[in-house]
């Protein structure tokens, strides 16, 4: 395996001025300072374009984003690019068109998918301009962390403690 | 009696989130409504208040993909508020990072959310699948334009490295050096991306618009000039509310803004084109002279040509601009706030955007009003609409209605900030 196929890579996608539509940054922020220096955290608007060059030649990626199914907020739902369909409509209120589902359909059409692509969507409700995190999606923020967190952990690839991570993120 | 409604309940392909409506009534159209919800609205509440300092990067969270353009309108409304003026070098680096979104958003739109229409299919990710090496191309390509907006704005996505009078931090001459290569590259592809959209079919479409576009005789526009259109307007900045109206229609949260003489107009790639052919490149306006686009174009679906010919400019331009750079002695000019009112407009890549605030003493918003070009060409998109759909009434339906998804898409429109799907409404009686 080379470096970079070591390499694992959580990607936040959202916009923290649209509400709801924050809530992948958020998890990216409460995450930043939690992994250990082999895992990078990133910031990316959703543009699906850039999200396809971000993940090139990383060996894990965990991409989160605001999903919008009708779903109860909060709700956390979970992808593997590899083996599952991404339903494209969860992804709706991502912050452009061309967005999650379709950056994951380009990658897989130029052959340029990470080795391992995880998504988390956390259902949201309010999108609107402005608007903060409403208080279930904040718990699902929370939530959503420590999942990804754990999942990071038991792929190998972290040397933190399960101790910190649960005691971190205890809703 | 004859009547349709056409309904299209998802627009994909366009940055924002709106609906169509088009009633067809005794082979005519009785009514086109294009819905987008403007979230500059918002932002100009949010400005209230807040420093002079803040604004460029508040109001470049308006947009994900023309950021630049929105710290640049409101750093010359800001700098024409406190009597400054950004020139020499600060003033070529602001043009090599516009340069940077033209690229980035240019080629976006042509490969990823425009070519599909023209080559028959649903979406980018079926043409990658068809054409890997064209998609690469244009992903390529527009990657360079991020490089350049990594390398001037600090990040790609909301540069944070603008400043009112400038910069936080300059780059070296050999920072700048570095994307010489690739740029290089970038130009050859643009080149060889007018080719490739000028094979595409074209409908027969043409109509007579009022283009209004930045001029400033000198160079193509990016940061500044007049605002001049093609049937007599001719204006400073400072007087755009004297010459445009925002008219609230029922149907949008967006509100229409128009010429208050003449109504409609456009703004964009195809005003700025034909209002300013002249200043373009040598290459560039070989580029378009190589594929028969004659000097001003006024079939919109061609606009797609004239977007490729203006990203062939901007690589030339970032090219002319980084091999004559010297590094400035400041990365930016002092500021020092009055109690005023300042105007500022710049091309971005969709088309003029204007903003105006109006400060305390102590440089904090009174009051800012922000207009984007989605929301100026709202009533020219309604236009295309109606004129190209009672021109093709016979048409089958999915037909038309795939292309008046099109007819939109035309325009690049942006409503990023809000706008997730455009749902086409079609209405027949």
């Amino acid at each position: 395996m080379s470096k970079a196929e070591c390499k694992v890579r959580i990607i936040g996608v959202g916009n923290p001025y649209r509400g709801d539509d924050g809530a992948g940054i958020a998890v990216a922020r409460i995450l930043r300072s939690r992994l250990p220096s082999h895992v990078d955290v990133i910031e990316q608007n959703g543009e699906g374009t850039s999200l396809a060059e971000s993940w090139k030649g990383v060996g894990l990626v965990i991409v989160v984003d605001a999903g919008q199914s009708g779903a109860p907020p909060g709700t956390i739902r979970r992808f593997d690019a590899q083996s599952d369909g991404i339903p494209i409509e969860i992804f709706g209120r991502s912050t452009h068109n061309f967005g999650v589902a379709s950056a994951i359909e380009l990658g897989r059409a130029l052959g340029e998918l990470p080795s391992r692509l995880v998504i988390y969507a956390i259902e949201g409700r309010d999108f609107s301009p402005g608007g903060k995190l409403t208080p279930p999606v904040e718990r699902g923020v929370r939530e959503a962390s420590e999942k990804i967190l754990l999942e990071v952990l038991q792929a190998g690839e972290s040397d933190i403690t399960l101790f910190s991570a649960a005691e971190h993120f205890a809703l | 009696m004859s009547a349709k409604s056409i309904k299209v309940d998802v627009l994909a392909r366009v940055e924002g989130e709106g609906a169509l409506y088009v009633k067809i009534s005794d082979r005519r159209v009785s009514d086109v409504k294009l819905q987008i919800f403007e979230p500059p609205r918002f932002f100009e509440a949010f400005l209230r208040g807040r420093s002079f300092r803040e604004a460029p990067d508040i109001t470049a969270r308006i947009c994900g993909i023309c950021p630049v353009a929105y710290q640049m309108s409101a750093c010359h409304a800001i700098e024409n508020a406190f009597g400054i003026q950004v020139t020499g070098a600060l003033r070529d680096l602001r043009r090599l990072l516009y340069c940077g979104e033209w690229i980035e958003s240019h080629a976006l739109h042509i490969y990823m959310l425009h070519a599909p229409d023209f080559l028959g299919y649903e979406d980018a990710i079926r043409v990658a699948r068809q054409y890997p090496d064209v998609v690469r191309r244009g992903l390529r390509l527009k990657k360079i334009g991020n490089r350049i907006m990594t390398v001037l704005g600090g990040r790609e996505v909301h540069p944070i490295n603008v400043r009112v009078g400038g910069f936080y931090k300059v780059p070296t001459k050999n920072e700048l050096a570095e994307l010489v290569e690739d740029l290089k590259w970038a130009m050859d592809a643009a080149l060889e991306t007018v080719q490739w959209v000028a094979t595409f079919s074209f409908p027969e479409f043409e109509r007579d618009y009022e283009f209004v576009a930045l001029r400033n005789a000198a160079e193509y526009p990016l940061n500044e000039g007049r605002l001049v259109s093609n049937k007599g307007l001719d204006i400073a900045i400072s007087e755009y509310e004297q010459h445009f109206a925002e008219e609230h229609v029922k149907h949008s949260n967006a509100l229409h803004s128009v010429l208050k003489a003449r109504g409609a107009y456009l703004v964009g790639p195809m005003a700025r084109y034909a209002l300013n052919f002249d200043v373009l490149s040598p290459a560039a306006q070989q580029a378009a002279q190589s594929v028969g686009l004659g000097r001003v174009c006024l079939n919109p679906f061609k606009s797609i040509i004239v977007r490729a010919v203006e990203l062939v400019y901007a690589c030339d331009e970032a090219l002319r601009l980084i091999n004559n750079y010297e590094p400035p002695g400041q990365p930016f000019v002092e500021v020092r706030p009055r109690s005023s009112i300042g105007y500022g407009c710049t091309e971005a890549p969709r088309g003029s955007l204007y903003h105006r605030y109006r400060f305390d003493d102590h440089g904090l918003i009174v009051d800012a009003k922000i207009i984007p070009p989605t929301s100026q060409n709202q009533k020219s998109i309604e236009d295309d609409l109606r004129g190209f759909v009672e021109s093709n009434i016979d048409a089958p339906r999915d037909k038309l209605q795939l292309q008046c998804e099109q007819a939109v898409r035309n325009y690049d429109p942006c409503i990023s900030c809000a706008t997730h799907f455009l749902k086409i409404d079609w209405d027949q009686e």
